[in-house]
């Protein structure tokens, strides 16, 4: 009798272990805006898809995701509550979940939290930051926006002078420095990362002072495409994401951010037992951040070069691009 | 700080401005029905991104801007009599109802994108009307005389709601039963019956508000397009004085205000950003504040009508 309820207590255990690796890495993501941006929650969500497609679909990786938290408090109570159901993995998807996740982190050690963009872990086991050096596409799309404005006078929009929109402007000024020093480069801020409306008067306001060339960063620079696209030879350069299908004949080129690598690491690195404490930099160089030309606009073939030789510099360390 | 004096930037600065406005005449004066009439809608917002989304969806769908416009109206209009129904015949709350609509708004507009959209397009939406002969006058022709049917139509909203409010039966019965409801109903107007025009009128205008941001100035559609312009109309009603003239002013002001500051920051004027971004808002509270005292709120504003009550 004793050996027959060691043997059934076996299979149990078995089955038991069985299911246990067969039941897929639950993650969760909080994202600022919608998984529909066309930016910065949409190259998240894009990853988590793809990397859940590579890895073997639902029966793998789980996900569930929640939009537009642009209230941190309310992000704080996402956060809390996917750590305490059960998730394995939690993305705050944003630059100001900073100080919830520094908090929620430590109550829930087995769970894996990561967060950005920024490099500061805090020092816990648990946690992972990740950041994009958004400075270097940055840099090839000035480099590009040099070459192929006319009028010589370049607009830039963004929403607040902070984090990954600030970096980007910073390295698209200086790839613009780098061609030619006498372009004139003007940045409006408009205050908010939501306000479309806002957004595209600033892109019209840089229009009717006589740029040919538009950059900008955050979600709300959909609204500066559309005020471009309604004006013939004005040119958008994007970031975050690939922005060619809201204008194919405008988009010359966007920096995209593959948060795919970063996310099969940390996964990887969880399964074998480090739950965090890893900070991630996404860059040219490790393939985290790609140029992605648009297929439909016909760039010439030196512009390209020139871009292609930007990229080349940036990461080969020939060329350094100050955050 | 010079480059901002030359003709070229003036004019840059009132063309952005006449753009800007066209939402918020639309959203305030429908607004100012409904609270001449007793009702205080603070839902104007939801209505204007459920509206902003039925127009795109539809524009995209069909490729019509006049049914994608007209789907706005049709919206407007249903949430409209939704906010009546709550606030006059179930006379809920007035401010609790708007915030429930403004709620309902938003989330419904957020889910039906992702539904049937999915991600950020962009339509051709309408396009600038140059008026014969007055779009070549010198300055103001190209400001005033070149914009989109929508832009015509909220300016020319002020002169037709100031002549509604103050020419016609219906603009009398409007401020009776927002001045005195027991008086308006002791004569035989039926105070129901008017408070559900008015607010229904007031939602139609939101969704051509709506409308005016998704197939006219922007052109496409993403959650919470309207980044709270609908409640910057509802302040713009008492900004106004509950007058199509002054609400005209608010947004006039408002609006140039915005068009200023991002001709600051164009022309690199060395003025930090987020005091530039701060000044339209500043300066609607200056003036809200040196205008308080000559507002003339109407009496039974925020007050839901039951017969034998005074």
């Amino acid at each position: 009798m004793k050996g027959k309820s060691k043997l059934i207590g076996l299979v149990l255990a078995a089955l038991v272990a069985t299911g246990a690796a067969a039941a897929p890495v639950k993650i969760a993501v909080i994202m600022p805006s919608a998984t529909t941006d066309a930016a910065f929650s949409q190259s998240m969500w894009g990853a988590l898809l793809s990397v859940q497609k590579e890895l073997g679909g639902e029966a793998a990786i789980s996900l569930k995701y929640t939009e537009n938290m642009w209230n941190v408090p309310d992000a704080a109570a996402a956060i809390r509550d996917y750590a305490s159901s059960g998730f394995d993995i939690v993305i705050a998807h944003g630059s100001q979940y900073g100080s919830s996740i520094q908090e929620i982190a430590k109550d829930f050690p087995k769970v894996t939290f990561a967060w950005g963009t920024d490099v500061n872990t805090y020092g816990l086991p648990n946690v992972y930051a990740y950041t994009a050096a958004a400075e270097q596409g940055g840099y090839v799309n000035g480099v590009l926006a040099a070459k192929l404005s006319k009028s010589k006078k370049i607009g830039v929009t963004g929403p607040i002078e902070v984090g990954d929109a600030k970096t980007y402007i910073d390295g698209f000024v200086q790839g613009v420095q780098s061609v030619d020093k006498t372009i004139v480069i003007s940045k409006t801020w408009t205050g908010s990362f939501s306000d479309v409306a806002l957004m595209t008067a600033a892109a019209q306001t840089h229009i009717a002072s006589g740029a040919d060339a538009l950059t900008g960063s955050s979600q709300s620079v959909v609204g500066s495409i559309g005020a471009a696209k309604g004006k013939g030879g004005v040119l958008w350069f994007g970031t975050q994401a690939d922005q060619a299908g809201l204008a194919p004949e405008l988009v010359v080129a966007s920096q995209v951010y593959d948060w795919t690598g970063m996310l099969k690491d940390i996964l990887a690195k969880r399964k074998a037992g480090k739950l965090g404490g890893v900070a991630y930099t996404l860059t040219l160089d490790n393939a985290g951040l790609k140029v992605a030309y648009n297929p439909a606009y016909k760039l010439a073939a030196a512009v390209k070069a020139a871009g292609d030789a930007a990229i080349s510099g940036i990461s080969k360390g020939t060329i350094k691009v100050n955050p | 700080m010079k480059g901002l004096l030359s003709w070229n930037v003036l004019s840059g600065i009132l063309n952005t401005m006449i753009g800007l406005a066209t939402p918020f005449l639309f959203a305030a004066l429908g607004e100012t029905f409904a609270q001449t009439a007793g009702v205080v809608n603070l839902g104007v917002d939801g209505i204007m991104l459920l509206s902003a989304f039925a127009a795109f969806y539809v524009t995209l769908s069909s490729g019509s801007l006049a049914l994608g416009l007209l789907a706005a109206l049709l919206v407007g209009l249903a949430m409209g009599l939704l906010m009546s129904f709550v606030s006059v015949t179930l006379k809920a709350e007035q401010g609790v109802s708007g915030i429930g609509l403004y709620m309902f708004g938003l989330g419904m507009s957020s889910l039906l994108f992702k539904v049937l959209i999915g991600t950020v397009k962009t339509v051709d939406g309408f396009k600038p009307i140059a008026i014969p002969l007055l779009s070549n006058l010198p300055f103001v022709g190209p400001i005033l005389f070149r914009a989109n049917i929508l832009t015509y139509c909220a300016f020319l909203l002020v002169p037709a709601s100031w002549w509604l409010l103050e020419k016609t039966n219906l603009g009398l019965k409007l401020k009776a039963v927002g001045q005195n409801p027991a008086a308006a109903d002791s004569v035989g107007i039926s105070v129901s019956r008017v408070r559900y025009l008015a607010v229904c009128m007031g939602a139609v205008l939101a969704g051509a508000a709506g409308a005016s941001l998704s197939i006219a100035q922007l052109n496409l559609f993403q959650d919470n397009l309207t980044a709270g312009q609908g409640f910057i109309a509802v302040a713009l009603v008492y900004f106004g004085g509950w007058r199509p003239v002054g609400v005209l002013a608010g947004a006039l002001l408002f609006s140039v205000a915005n068009s200023f500051q991002l001709w600051v920051q164009v022309l690199g004027v060395k003025v930090p950003s987020s005091l530039a971004v701060m000044l339209p808002y500043v300066l609607t509270i200056l003036a809200l504040t040196v205008t308080a005292n000559r507002a003339r709120q109407p009496a039974a504003l925020n007050k839901p009508f039951e017969r034998g009550e005074s």
